[in-house]
């Protein structure tokens, strides 16, 4: 089974998806991701997705669930970069990820994280 | 269908005298009611290639019961020419598959003078080719016309569409998409499609969607709004709407629907000041 990698850059976890996923990757990076942040106490977790072109439901709900479990060990999440074609798909599956943050790229998203952890030190989670 | 009917039709066809056949057409065309074609010596033309392509076609053994098959296909050509050009030109349905239908009675005329004196049953069946034949050209042009003018239709349609959503670089990370015209789901995706594409391009962060082109709001358009919203959102960037008129503001709460979380504005002037300070830009004015 393919695994995505997890970088660690300070207090913030970075995950690029290059791959099209499949449903068994992506609950492996969702069981790694949780015990990652466990593990490093990190605070914020960035996922790219630029390079991801095809997406379902499943995805599209464990997007969701990554971002809803990080928020639960305390740490913020950014999805970054997604594609025009696959937010249009999302919408049309009726998956607006409410509660997800979501970023033009990389960059931006970094400066949300700061600002988030920032925003979020000591206070329960937005 | 009897060999000797179309062998007749045949030699009638050969041996006739095309002159006549053509001034017999044209006045026929006259006559008919129907305006003076483009100009008459054009109608001649077109009417002496149909005659001559028929005759070809006929003399080949081609049957008019079989209009479709290849050996017709050289006045199939000839009739999608002249009925395309009809459509250009405005005329009507009617007015196209007229043309076609004057030659009937030159014909019915010939049918007549060559088989005077023989049985009535070869008449008949002779005139029942050259009416099957006559038809048969005539629902071609028509079929013709009607594909040339849907055509013309669907361009329009397309044009219509695209000419509608313009995306506009406003400043430095805005974009603007001013909607004119109702909203349905097919311009919809289309303004989605390529805001959220201009959005990728110039890594923009806020858009305004402008609707004061935008004649009525009811719940469906209001969905498809919270759709493209929603869009816009996932890719990371944000979105302001404006133009919201009066009228629309009570339509919208009135029919309780439910602008969950978008940013609006009544003039695009006020959400493209609230766009400059969200991006982080302060102005001043010099002048008082």
């Amino acid at each position: 089974m393919e695994r995505i990698p997890i970088l660690r850059m300070g207090k913030c976890l970075l995950v690029t998806i290059q791959v099209d996923m499949e449903d068994r990757t992506a609950l492996g990076l969702q069981d790694d991701l949780s015990s990652k942040i466990a593990a490093t106490g990190a605070t914020g977790v960035l996922i790219d997705i630029s390079a991801l072109e095809i997406v379902d439901s499943f995805i599209g709900r464990m997007l969701a669930s990554i971002s809803a479990i990080a928020r639960v060990l305390g740490a913020t999440t950014v999805v970054v970069g997604m594609q025009p074609a696959v937010a249009i798909t999302l919408v049309e599956l009726g998956l607006a990820l409410e509660g997800v943050r979501t970023a033009l790229n990389v960059e931006r998203g970094i400066a949300m994280l700061a600002s988030a952890t920032e925003d979020d030190r000591g206070q329960p989670h937005a | 269908m009897s060999q000797s009917a179309a062998d007749s039709l045949t030699q009638m066809l050969e041996s006739v005298d095309r002159d006549e056949i053509l001034r017999e057409w044209m006045e026929q065309l006259a006559e008919s009611g129907s305006k003076p074609q483009p100009s008459t010596s054009a109608a001649r033309a077109e009417a002496s290639d149909l005659l001559t392509a028929v005759t070809t076609a006929v003399r080949s053994g081609a049957e008019p019961g079989q209009f479709e098959l290849p050996m017709w296909s050289a006045t199939r050509e000839i009739l999608e020419t002249i009925s395309n050009s009809r459509a250009a030109q405005g005329a009507s349905a009617a007015e196209t598959s007229g043309f076609v239908l004057a030659l009937k009675k030159p014909l019915f005329g010939q049918a007549q003078k060559r088989l005077k004196g023989v049985e009535p049953s070869r008449l008949v069946e002779m005139i029942w080719l050259v009416s099957t034949l006559v038809d048969k050209m005539a629902q071609w042009t028509s079929t013709t016309y009607q594909r040339s003018r849907e055509a013309i239709i669907g361009r329009q349609q397309e044009e219509l569409l695209e000419l509608s959503t313009p995306v506009i670089k406003l400043w430095e990370g805005i974009l603007a998409v001013p909607m004119i015209g109702t909203l349905d789901s097919s311009r919809t995706q289309l303004v989605m499609e390529s805001l959220l594409q201009k959005i990728v391009e110039t890594g923009s962060e806020l858009a305004i969607i402008d609707i004061t082109g935008v004649p009525t709001v009811d719940t469906l358009v209001a969905q498809h709004l919270l759709k493209t919203v929603a869009a816009i959102r996932l890719m990371g960037a944000d979105c302001i709407v404006s133009g919201v008129r009066p009228q629309i503001a009570q339509t919208i709460v009135q029919l309780g629907i439910d602008l969950q979380g978008i940013v609006t504005k009544a003039t695009l002037a006020d959400a493209l000041s609230l766009a400059l300070k969200k991006v982080g830009y302060t102005f001043t004015r010099s002048k008082s």
